[in-house]
């Protein structure tokens, strides 16, 4: 007889901290409510009632990055807009995370010119790319989830 | 990276009142991130406390290189960009490229194609409406606005899908014709879409109409007279707001507009929310031409057979030497209009669409420039907002229906 099984008799659950600190983490994401072009239009359709991301504790956009935890980068990032893009990563607090939504922001995308930044990973560290041009709201969903997998798989020894 | 130049704040100075200086009023940065800029737009805000005195927006936050782009293209390739330019009007603006194209090619489009596109540009029309009074009421506060407008925009987009494959970045239109020809279900599926539309629409109605508070954030702010939009050149519904019955659809009609019997609704009163009865009228407008191009939907092909600029159909390639040696040199070359310059203009959900294009009797265009609606739109932002709240700022901006891909392209 170990103790979880006595415990579980009371209505208690036991896991590890990090078990746990990760699971609340990926269950109250808060992203940030900043789209930058056609892909936003896709985040807020995944946000509407159709796709309604808030099945899975994403419905929370925040206008502030000092509020947030995730940030999309829904749409193509230019050359005047990349150090305000940094910037807002730079205000967000720790532990955050970066989507970059559809091709433009991944790679680049049909726009390989002077003018549009060859993927935001030149600019912020991106945890889960999404393809499509721009992706439809079942795949930003499939993103998040991905990246809701690799937030569960993080180590407390990480975190630092 | 360009180069950044240091700009004194001498050189800047004209932008503001000379009270700014002594500190008597605010300067307040709003954007590039803001959400009620429905993207990135910056505006730099002169305050008298909680008053605007001056408005100063900072667009280019979005500039993606189109025009400069297109040019290194072929015709063909260069259309997928004109989609990502306005992206809520992507089969409006692949209409304008196309029309542009085939005036210079002198192509003609048979009659089934051009129905379709109308019934397509008119379902563009509907959605960009309704993603724009979704946004713009939930800016004001009324956030089961933008749940119910997303579930009909869903609807559009249901449609799109349907006949190309694509939410949004359709690319269905192309010079000539379509893409290839609507599939079987697409009449029944616009039919059932007409049908629950008329009764949405009045949904809206019932939310906001009698919404007090959406009332008083939207009537007598941000007017703007009849002769403000002159000077600044504006169009769309922002004039149409102003009492200005203009609307390219009936001044010069192109893809058949003709045809088809529509009124201009227009309101003189010029505020916000005459703005706001313009587009939900245009809506309703819109489900009349689409219905009535449906009924009398002609039969035949959907593609110009003109050989030298239109690839034949894929079920030629196999059989016929001719149409494989077309397709093969239509898609690695791309084809060569004769050397002009041509302007088209259509009414885009946000005003008057252009392309200017210019030949060189070469494959690629010489030059491509688009005269986008929400770019001189922009301009009135300034006059509509003076002397208002800041909270009203935030309505007005709405009210143009900004779409930054379209005013920094």
């Amino acid at each position: 007889m170990g103790l979880e099984q006595k415990a579980g008799n009371m209505g208690i659950v036991t896991t590890s901290l990090e078990k746990a600190v990760n699971w609340s983490r990926t269950n109250a994401m808060w992203p940030m409510l900043f789209g930058l072009a056609c892909c936003a239009i896709e985040m807020m359709s995944a946000q509407a009632a159709d796709y309604d991301m808030s099945r899975f504790g994403m419905e929370l956009m925040r206008a502030s990055p000092r509020q947030s935890d995730l940030m999309i980068v829904a749409g193509r990032v230019s050359r005047k807009m990349a150090p305000v893009v940094r910037k807002l990563y730079d205000q967000m607090p720790a532990p955050k995370w970066v989507i970059a939504m559809g091709d433009c922001a991944s790679c680049g995308g049909i726009f390989n010119n002077y003018a549009i930044l060859q993927g935001v990973d030149e600019i912020v560290p991106v945890d889960v790319y999404v393809a499509g041009c721009p992706p439809r709201p079942e795949a930003l969903i499939h993103g998040v989830l991905t990246l809701h997998e690799k937030v569960r798989k993080e180590k407390i020894k990480d975190w630092a | 990276m360009t180069d950044i130049r240091e700009v004194s704040v001498d050189e800047l100075r004209h932008l503001v009142s000379d009270r700014a200086m002594s500190g008597e009023t605010m300067l307040l940065n709003m954007g590039p991130q803001h959400p009620s800029t429905h993207g990135v737009l910056r505006l730099l805000l002169e305050l008298d406390g909680e008053v605007v005195v001056n408005v100063i927006p900072d667009i280019g936050f979005l500039h993606t290189g189109v025009e400069k782009t297109a040019e290194s293209k072929n015709y063909q390739q260069a259309e997928v960009m004109t989609d990502r330019l306005d992206y809520l009007n992507p089969m409006g603006n692949n209409l304008t490229y196309c029309l542009a194209v085939e005036k210079l090619t002198e192509l003609d489009v048979p009659p089934r194609a051009q129905a379709i596109r109308v019934i397509l540009a008119e379902l563009q029309r509907i959605s960009s409406h309704l993603l724009w009074l979704g946004t713009s009421a939930l800016d004001l506060g009324a956030m089961s606005m933008f749940l119910y407008c997303f579930r009909e925009r869903e609807l559009v987009l249901n449609i799109f899908e349907l006949v190309s494959g694509q939410r949004m970045m359709t690319t269905f239109i192309r010079p000539g014709g379509l893409w290839r020809d609507v599939p079987v279900e697409f009449e029944a599926t616009v039919r059932d879409f007409l049908k629950a539309m008329p009764r949405r629409i009045k949904e809206y109605d019932d939310l906001l109409e009698k919404n007090e508070i959406f009332l008083d954030r939207t009537k007598g702010i941000g007017i703007l007279t009849k002769e403000d939009c002159f000077q600044y050149g504006l169009s769309g519904p922002v004039i149409r707001g102003s009492g200005v019955a203009h609307d390219l659809r009936k001044k010069q009609p192109y893809s058949g507009y003709d045809l088809y019997d529509f009124d201009i609704p227009t309101h003189p009163e010029g505020d916000v929310y005459a703005r706001y009865r313009v587009r939900v009228e245009e809506m309703t407008q819109s489900l009349r031409i689409i219905e009535q191009a449906l009924n009398k939907l002609p039969y035949g092909p959907v593609r110009s057979n003109n050989r030298k600029y239109v690839p034949p159909p894929r079920s030629e390639i196999g059989v016929s030497m001719e149409a494989l040696i077309h397709h093969f040199k239509l898609w690695t070359e791309g084809f060569t209009p004769p050397a002009g310059h041509v302007y088209v203009a259509t009414e885009s959900p946000r005003g008057e669409l252009g392309v200017y294009m210019e030949s060189d009797g070469t494959a690629r265009p010489y030059r491509v420039h688009l005269v986008t609606p929400t770019f001189v739109n922009l301009q009135a932002v300034p006059v509509m907002s003076r002397k208002h709240y800041i909270a009203d700022l935030i309505g007005i901006v709405g009210s143009i229906d900004i779409v930054l891909g379209d005013a920094d392209r």
